[in-house]
C-alpha cells in the first residue's frame, strides 16, 4: 500500500513568486525573511521524499465558471498547463507543465464514489495559483505528478464545513489503501481571514487577527472538534467576505487527523493577510 | 436582476486583454456591444447553441457602463471578479497598492451583512 508521507497545509499568496523573484527597489522589505520562512517549509516536504503530491486548492473563476459548478473535482489527466492570463498579468505568475498521476486520479474518483462522494472530474484542467504557488514554494522543480483536488469555497451555495473534514478524512484513507509503494504527499492551501473586494482588504494586517489567532491554533493541536463548533457557513463572513477559503484547511486537518499535532508550525504576518504553514508527518517525523 | 449576467461579463472580460482594454476605454459601448452580442453567448457551447432570454437589469447596465465598482458590489456582484477585472484596468493609474486601498476606501460605508453574491 501507498505510505503517506506528509500532510501539508499553508496559504497560497500569489504575490510570494513575485516578491522573491525581485532584485533592488523593487524587491519589498518584508521579501528576505518571507524567502527565509518558505525555505524552512519547504525542507518539511523534502525531508519526506515523496513520489506524488496530492494537491488540494480552489479554482479562482478560471475553468470553473457557474454555469456548471462542482463541489468537489478530481484532475484525471496525463498533464495539466497551469495558471492564466490573469494571474501572469496580475501577480506575474510563470505559466507551468505539471504531470499528472492518472491511476491516483482515478482510484480517488472510483473510491471516493464509492464512499459517498458524488465527485466530480475533469480530463483537460488547466490548474491556477492555489495549486501552482504550494509548487513554487514547496517543489520548485515542479518534477512529481500531482493529483489536483479542487473546491468551491466561494461561489454559493458552499458545501458544509464538516463535509471538507469528512473528504480530508476520506483523502486519507484512500490515499493510504492505494495499492502500490509510492510515498505520497497531501499538500493544500486556504484561507486565514481575508477579504477580496471588501472595504476591509489590503489592510496592514488580515483583516481578522483575531480570527487568525484562533485558526492557527486549531489547525496546529488538530482541534477539530473545537473548529466546527465555532465554524459554520454563516460566521466565515464575519473574519472577511474570502475567509470560507478556511474550508480547505478544515479538509487539511481532516487528513492530518482529529487531534493531531502539527509537527511544524509557522505563520508570517503580511500585509493583506497572515501567512501560516504547517506541516504534520503521520509515520513520524523523517531523519 | 440577473447576477448571473453581472458576473458573467466580469468573468468574460476579466479573461480576455483585448476586452479588458476596451472596456476601460469604453465602458458604455462595451456594455452595449457585449449585451448585444455576447450575454446569450452559451460558454463552452458551439455558437448557435445560444441561449435567447439573458439581459442586464437596468441598474446593471449602468453600474458596468459608469465603471461604479461600490455599486456593483451592493448589486452582489461577486467580489472577487470585481476586483480583479478593476485591478486589470485602474492599477497602473497609482502607486503600487494605491487602488486597492482606494477601493476599500470607497467601500468603506459597508458593514456586514454584505450584499448577497449567491447567483
Amino acid at each position: 500500500m501507498a505510505k503517506l508521507v506528509a500532510v501539508i497545509a499553508s496559504t497560497h499568496h500569489p504575490f510570494y513568486y513575485r516578491a522573491s523573484t525581485a532584485l533592488g527597489e523593487d524587491r519589498p522589505p518584508f521579501a528576505d525573511e518571507w524567502v527565509r520562512k518558505i525555505t524552512a517549509f519547504r525542507q518539511t516536504l523534502t525531508r519526506a521524499r515523496p513520489d506524488v503530491l496530492v494537491m488540494v486548492g480552489s479554482d479562482h473563476f478560471h475553468q470553473l465558471w457557474l454555469d456548471n459548478m462542482p463541489q468537489f473535482l478530481i484532475g484525471k489527466a496525463p498533464f495539466y498547463d497551469a495558471n492564466w492570463y490573469n494571474e501572469e498579468r496580475e501577480f506575474g505568475l510563470p505559466r507551468m507543465l505539471l504531470r499528472g498521476q492518472e491511476d491516483l486520479s482515478a482510484y480517488l474518483l472510483r473510491e471516493g464514489l464509492d464512499a459517498g462522494f458524488d465527485l466530480a472530474y475533469s480530463n483537460e484542467l488547466r490548474i491556477d495559483h492555489s495549486i501552482t504557488c504550494p509548487i513554487i514554494t514547496l517543489r520548485p522543480e515542479a518534477d512529481l505528478p500531482i493529483v489536483p483536488v479542487y473546491t468551491n469555497i466561494f461561489a454559493p451555495p458552499l458545501p458544509q464545513p464538516k463535509r471538507f473534514v469528512q473528504l480530508g478524512r476520506t483523502i486519507r484513507e484512500l490515499v493510504e489503501s492505494w495499492p502500490g509503494d509510492q510515498r505520497v504527499a497531501v499538500i493544500g492551501t486556504g484561507h486565514l481571514s481575508l477579504e477580496l473586494g471588501g472595504p476591509r482588504q489590503f489592510g496592514e494586517h488580515g483583516p481578522d487577527p483575531e480570527f487568525d489567532r484562533r485558526a492557527v491554533g486549531w489547525i496546529a493541536d488538530g482541534d477539530l472538534e473545537g473548529c466546527l463548533s465555532e465554524v459554520t457557513l454563516d460566521s466565515l463572513h464575519a473574519p472577511g467576505n474570502a475567509t470560507h477559503g478556511f474550508m480547505d484547511f478544515m479538509l487539511m486537518m481532516g487528513v492530518a487527523g482529529e487531534g493531531v499535532k502539527a509537527d511544524y508550525v509557522d505563520t508570517l504576518d503580511l500585509f493583506h493577510t497572515m501567512e501560516a504553514y504547517f506541516t504534520w508527518y503521520p509515520n513520524g517525523a523523517p531523519a | 436582476m440577473s447576477r448571473y449576467l453581472l458576473n458573467k461579463f466580469l468573468y468574460t472580460v476579466d479573461r480576455d486583454p483585448a476586452l479588458v482594454q476596451r472596456y476601460r476605454d469604453d465602458p458604455r459601448g462595451t456594455v452595449t456591444w457585449w449585451e448585444a452580442e455576447r450575454a446569450n453567448q452559451i460558454l463552452n457551447c458551439h455558437l448557435p447553441e445560444a441561449s435567447t432570454w439573458l439581459r442586464f437589469a437596468d441598474a446593471e447596465r449602468e453600474a458596468l457602463a459608469d465603471h461604479d465598482y461600490v455599486r456593483l458590489f451592493e448589486l452582489g456582484a461577486h467580489p472577487f471578479l470585481t476586483l480583479t477585472l478593476f485591478i486589470a484596468m485602474f492599477e497602473r493609474d497609482h502607486e503600487p497598492l494605491g487602488f486597492q486601498k482606494e477601493y476599500a476606501r470607497r467601500l468603506a460605508h459597508f458593514s456586514l451583512p454584505y450584499p448577497d453574491i449567491a447567483t
